[in-house]
């Protein structure tokens, strides 16, 4: 679904569907320098199973048009006015990494808006070191192959996909060759800046891996802290790329999470 | 690169794209040798079939022991995944199919394999895709031959027998700026030689009949994607950036992005026209493939000295080898191929066709079939197998003469190949 957000193009995959008045509706947020396609098996099995579904390409991601946007905030605020754009007053948003800052903060700040949350792989603060923060800034490679290695499990390249035939690691490389200079860069300072901006009130569910490099399970804690009655699904043996390292048990929490009242 | 590090070549041969089978720890990669696989409900299966979950459902599509393989390949190529098919040919088959319609146009290496040769110059002409053929090293001829119905630009990285190296990096650029991929037949060169990938390619292919089985058991190929291609930014290909009526409407690109060839390649192309991999082929391959970094410098070096000896031969018009300097690519290979520009090589024996008809018939240790890329090694006439549908022009254009002899060095002890030639040379001059 192509809409305007302001003045300029935005992307949302719906799975085939439209936006239809009366569906629930969930929206999926990836993390820094990755586009709706990281979500490709979970967002389709809900747009098949009676839900409106839009998963974003954030500005500059994918087919989103640029300049990406450089606070947790502002994408929040974005969030919020693609919901306006796609006329979807309430939502469920599902975040990954960078994506559940921003689902936190749209809970936070546009509480009316949003259903429920869920969290995958998530750390707060979630603070980037330094050497990861300045290969992005500089446009290195080295920032693309932090981001492979630290964004999957070590067993991962000595393992087998649950995808048949592709390869985790060159998939990751791929998508993030094609994007713009500075756009990992952008991501990955919002995460690193980031600072709540207020109480989350609404049902949140965090689904975390055991073997998550980037965000350690442990990371999660002072968030899981703050949100009263938070649910966690721990997976064994995922890294952070939940969705593909683990594509069935992510789903699966998430059916349950977003499907019951 | 201070932080982590990735797995060598060696550990990805060996390990890349299996776990340990969960169900019995199984070390060596399983045999599954199963049509299909029993669903856990019917919402899974209906899930399994809309792609809304990841697994197998019938083994023409995928199968546990062919993903290994595929995934392994990737693994090796740096690709964003892998499809096993029934062979070389069937992957190029496939490559072409899930890119292109009926008006499309080819742009092409002369220096192929026959068969490749003659899909493209005849077969596909049936189905209403047009092939121009071009001189490899000429490279403002693949220029001059682009037009605006071009689809795709294809070439072998070691061409089919001169042993034309591709100039991969500049053919890729052209084939870019024409908003085109560059595909490639890797199969002389394998990724421990090459990696096209890194030098512009966007898809490849073996026939992992070759060097990547090696062992002469099993027919298969791997197709292989990049997915650094943009095919949305192209503009050029509708077969993967509009709704597919197939299949519930689906726009690859915009279902998957890097993924979007291998998804329409596999879910139409293997699904139609059904060029899989057998679930027992893909563990003779991946046998082969676990020793890949072994053999493949033992084929080079072994090659280098048969090379040696035969260029010093009288009895021998010329050989055709890019490490020598007399070849037209000898630059291009130091360059592109630093390790060994391969196993495969060709020479021209003085006396014609009697003469290569002798020499053949007179060796002991070579044996005469039409492969490559054995453990054991072969030798064969092109003019009379291999290229034999090709006219006299054709033939010419790909380097080949009726004394042409192509052969394929093997891990034998090379003293033993040497003394092998030695002997039916001299008995070829008789």
């Amino acid at each position: 679904m192509k809409l305007e957000v302001e003045g300029r193009p935005v992307f949302a995959y719906t799975a085939n569907h439209g936006v239809e008045r009366g569906k629930r509706t969930v929206v999926f947020i990836h993390g820094a320098g990755l586009d709706h396609s990281w979500f490709g098996l979970q967002s389709r099995y809900f747009g098949y199973h009676g839900w409106n579904v839009l998963a974003l390409d954030l500005p500059g991601h994918g087919r989103s048009a640029g300049p990406p946007l450089t606070t947790v905030g502002a994408m929040a605020d974005w969030v919020a006015h693609v919901l306006d754009a796609a006329k979807v007053e309430r939502a469920a948003l599902v975040g990954h990494s960078m994506g559940t800052l921003i689902a936190v903060d749209c809970a936070a700040r546009h509480a009316e808006r949003v259903e429920r949350i869920a969290l995958i792989a998530t750390a707060y603060p979630m603070k980037v070191s330094d050497a990861f923060l300045d290969a992005a800034k500089r446009n290195s490679y080295d920032a693309f192959d932090m981001s492979t290695i630290w964004g999957h499990a070590p067993s991962v390249p000595l393992g087998a996909n649950p995808n048949p035939g592709m390869w985790m690691y060159g998939d990751t490389q791929a998508r993030l060759e094609r994007l713009a200079p500075g756009v990992l860069y952008a991501d990955l300072n919002a995460c690193n800046q980031y600072s709540l901006a207020g109480s989350v009130k609404c049902p949140a569910l965090f689904i975390l891996g055991r073997r998550d490099q980037m965000t350690p399970p442990r990371a999660a804690k002072t968030l899981q802290e703050q949100i009263p009655g938070a649910k966690t699904v721990l997976i064994e043996g995922s890294g952070h790329s939940l969705m593909a390292e683990a594509p069935d048990a992510t789903l699966d929490a998430l059916v349950e999470f977003l499907t019951t009242q | 690169m201070a932080g982590p590090k990735y797995p060598g070549f060696d550990t990805l041969a060996l390990h890349a794209g299996q776990s340990p089978d969960p169900a019995t720890g199984s070390r060596a990669v399983p045999i599954y040798q199963t049509t299909s696989y029993v669903f856990r409900d019917t919402d899974h299966a209906a899930s399994l079939f809309n792609m809304e979950r990841a697994g197998h459902v019938y083994s023409r599509i995928s199968n546990p022991t062919v993903a290994v393989l595929e995934e392994r390949m990737a693994a090796l190529e740096g690709g964003v995944g892998a499809i096993a098919t029934a062979s070389g040919q069937a992957a190029l088959h496939l490559a072409i199919a899930t890119l292109m319609d009926a008006g499309s146009h080819i742009v092409a290496s002369t220096s192929l394999y026959g068969g490749s040769h003659n899909l493209l110059a005849y077969t596909l002409k049936r189905f209403g895709i047009d092939t121009t053929f071009v001189v490899p090293r000429n490279l403002d001829d693949w220029r001059r031959a682009i037009r605006p119905n071009t689809r795709l630009l294809f070439g072998e990285t070691l061409g089919n027998p001169g042993l034309d190296v591709l100039d991969v990096p500049t053919v890729a650029e052209i084939a870019h700026t024409a908003k085109v991929p560059l595909l490639v037949d890797a199969t002389f060169t394998t990724p421990y030689l090459m990696q096209p990938f890194k030098l512009g390619a966007d898809l490849l292919y073996h026939s992992a009949t070759k060097f990547l089985g090696g062992h002469g058991t099993a027919i298969g190929g791997v197709l292989v994607d990049s997915g650094r291609f943009d095919w949305e930014a192209s503009g050029k290909f509708a077969t993967l950036t509009e709704a597919y009526a197939g299949f519930h409407n689906m726009d690859f690109e915009e279902e998957s992005g890097t993924r979007a060839f291998l998804l329409r390649a596999r879910r139409e192309g293997l699904r139609d026209f059904g060029a899989c991999m057998a679930p027992m082929t893909a563990f003779q391959i991946l046998q082969g493939i676990e020793t890949l970094h072994l053999r493949m410098p033992r084929h080079v070096e072994a090659t280098r000295q048969v090379v040696q000896f035969l260029a010093a031969h009288l009895a021998v018009a010329q050989v055709v080898y890019p490490e020598l300097p007399q070849h037209p690519d000898h630059a291009l290979a130091k360059k592109l191929l630093p390790k060994g520009a391969g196993a495969v090589f060709s020479f021209e024996i003085k006396g014609g066709r009697a003469a290569g008809k002798a020499f053949i018939e007179s060796l002991r240790v070579f044996s005469h079939l039409a492969n490559v890329g054995d453990a054991k090694s072969l030798v064969i006439h092109p003019a009379t197998t291999t290229h034999y549908r090709m006219s006299d022009a054709d033939l010419q254009k790909a380097g080949i003469t009726a004394g042409t002899v192509r052969l394929s060095i093997g891990l034998e002890d090379p003293r033993d190949l040497i003394d092998d030639l030695d002997r039916a040379l001299r008995a070829a001059q008789k």
